[in-house]
């Protein structure tokens, strides 16, 4: 992890940590503020907690999204802190989308479109808010409509079941637009629970969303997505997300906390080991197996 | 049948899942919609498709998801698709019968901001945004809304108008859907934890129904506006028991969204 993203993510660049709710790559996040990057955009549907920490890590000088919030739970302390101008030496612009613009900036992205056309906005704010969002005439009849510029991330970051050596990157649970800022990337980092052979993907070649022909870094962090969840693997913490809202109200208890869970830390093991093996195990799903399907074998 | 005591916001997730009775594709929003429509799922609408934004159709959750993002959407469900498809083919494509949202404000034409308090470049509060309720309000058939009432949330002016209902009254808002191509007639019903409204012919809410327990004076005092209340006022009858123990042991045993 160290090395992808010391090498992948610099200064200044648009990163797009995926996932809604699920997959969420918290261990690429935190690699991030530890590494102390600077000046990035961020881009993301739902900034949640692991954006709110790396905001308030410093990382970031802008935000891209459609909905901000501590999913179920509350607010996001540091990131409206310095919306609502309350650090004025830490100002943080924001452009706003509502989901769908978000996940058709991605897509025009991956499909080297100009814009991405879409039935919303109408009669809202939105546009009033953000310029970028804009009314287009069909060029087929009389109907109007609104549009949204590409979003070509500079880095997308996702956090997977599992992938080949060679980035090809199987997925199953809540897809989100993982395969879409992917694709619009210009650089991937897969981050796996498992790392597995190439005859495991081609066994399920319908559950690869990601080909390892777009991917230029495989990290294996098991439980890198903690306290989001993986489908199949571990439920979401929580517990972690109610301790949190308490925290995010804080500047100086999210400082404490990125200090004691970021910074003082070295990687994802130090973290592992400091959550502990019982909080870990009391996430582990039962089993609920897909039924296997037969792809045949043609000779 | 024997009457339990309830809070108010027992009441409203019952009348707002009550609400949802006949209804076959639910657009199920974050927050007070999600406990409302699964209630619902259990009791009055045992074949309602339930779809989250996440990308899930036909959710069969077995506990109530902690968010609408939670892996109990997934399994057991009908499809997981990805949010491209949900939103394109799903939602724009005009399969959702209902879109249940949820609001910070609301005006009398049922215009909801869920963005922002005060001015957009120097808010008093930040609120989530739009997520996908923009999109929802525009492309579902039919708007229901659930939310607690007071003086800050149902407002004479909203804020910021992050999802449109009837925007400055229904001849303007039905000209301008029909014109626009919209799929959705906009906001049809606003259930609180006060009472049940709907929308007379000028698009304006009206009280339809008072809660067990609420008083027109609580009605009054919590809207910006001066209400419409309906000439033939109806009572909302209480939660049964069983709706009672669905909500407390199964749905919200911590009490996340009836404290």
């Amino acid at each position: 992890m160290r090395a992808a993203i010391s090498e992948l993510v610099r200064d200044g660049d648009t990163v797009a940590i995926e996932g809604f709710t699920h997959l969420i790559s918290f261990a690429a996040g935190h690699e991030i503020i530890r590494q102390r990057k600077r000046d990035l955009t961020l881009a993301r549907l739902t900034p949640d907690l692991v954006y709110d920490q790396m905001i308030a890590g410093g990382v970031a000088s802008k935000l891209v999204f459609s909905w901000l919030g501590n999913p179920g739970v509350g607010g996001l302390g540091a990131i409206r802190r310095r919306i609502e101008g309350e650090l004025p030496d830490e100002p943080l612009e924001i452009e706003e989308y509502s989901h769908f613009g978000m996940v058709g900036r991605y897509t025009a992205g991956a499909m080297n479109l100009p814009f991405f056309p879409l039935r919303s906005y109408f009669e809202t704010d939105l546009p009033v808010a953000n310029p970028l969002i804009r009314p287009i005439d069909s060029p087929y009849g009389e109907e109007r409509i609104y549009a949204v510029p590409p979003l070509k991330p500079d880095v997308a970051i996702v956090h997977a079941q599992r992938a080949s050596a060679g980035g090809d990157t199987q997925v199953w649970g809540l897809l989100g637009s993982q395969k879409e800022a992917a694709f619009a990337a210009d650089r991937v980092i897969i981050v796996v629970e498992e790392l597995v052979d190439e005859a495991v993907i081609r066994a399920d070649p319908n559950r690869t969303i990601i080909p390892g022909l777009i991917v230029d870094a495989v990290v294996v962090e098991p439980w890198g997505a903690h306290p989001s969840y993986v489908q199949g693997a571990y439920d979401r913490d929580n517990r972690f997300y109610l301790d949190w809202d308490p925290i995010t109200r804080d500047e100086a208890a999210v400082q404490a906390w990125l200090r004691a869970w970021v910074y003082d830390l070295d990687g994802r093991a130090a973290y592992l080991e400091k959550l502990g093996a019982e909080r870990l195990a009391s996430l582990k799903p039962g089993p609920a197996p897909s039924g296997a399907v037969d792809y045949g074998a043609y000779r | 049948m024997t009457e339990a005591t309830f809070s108010k916001s027992e009441m409203m997730i019952v009348a707002a899942a009550r609400a949802l009775e006949g209804q076959g594709v639910c657009f199920v929003g974050v927050g007070l919609p999600n406990i409302a429509v699964n209630l619902a799922q259990r009791t009055v609408a045992p074949e309602l498709e339930m779809v989250y934004e996440a990308g899930v159709f036909g959710a069969r959750p077995s506990r109530l998801p902690l968010s609408i993002g939670d892996p109990t959407i997934v399994t057991g469900s009908t499809a997981v698709v990805s949010m491209l498809e949900l939103f394109g083919y799903y939602l724009q494509g005009g399969l959702i019968d209902v879109g249940f949202l949820g609001a910070a404000q609301i005006d009398r034409f049922g215009n909801i901001n869920t963005t922002v308090i005060g001015p957009y470049d120097a808010p008093q509060t930040r609120l989530p945004g739009s997520g996908g309720a923009c999109e929802i309000a525009i492309n579902a058939r039919e708007v229901f809304v659930i939310m607690r009432q007071s003086r800050r949330s149902f407002v004479e002016k909203i804020d910021f108008r992050t999802s449109p209902g009837n925007l400055g009254g229904a001849e303007q808002a039905e000209r301008i859907r029909r014109e626009g191509g919209w799929k959705g007639r906009g906001p049809t019903v606003v259930v609180t934890d006060l009472g049940i409204y709907h929308f007379d012919e000028a698009g304006e809410m009206r009280l339809d129904s008072l809660h067990e327990g609420a008083s027109l004076e609580a009605v009054r005092e919590t809207i910006g506006w001066e209400i419409n209340v309906a000439p033939d006022l109806a009572a909302t009858p209480p939660p049964t028991a069983e709706e009672l123990r669905l909500v407390r042991e199964e749905l919200d045993p911590e009490g996340v969204y009836t404290k």
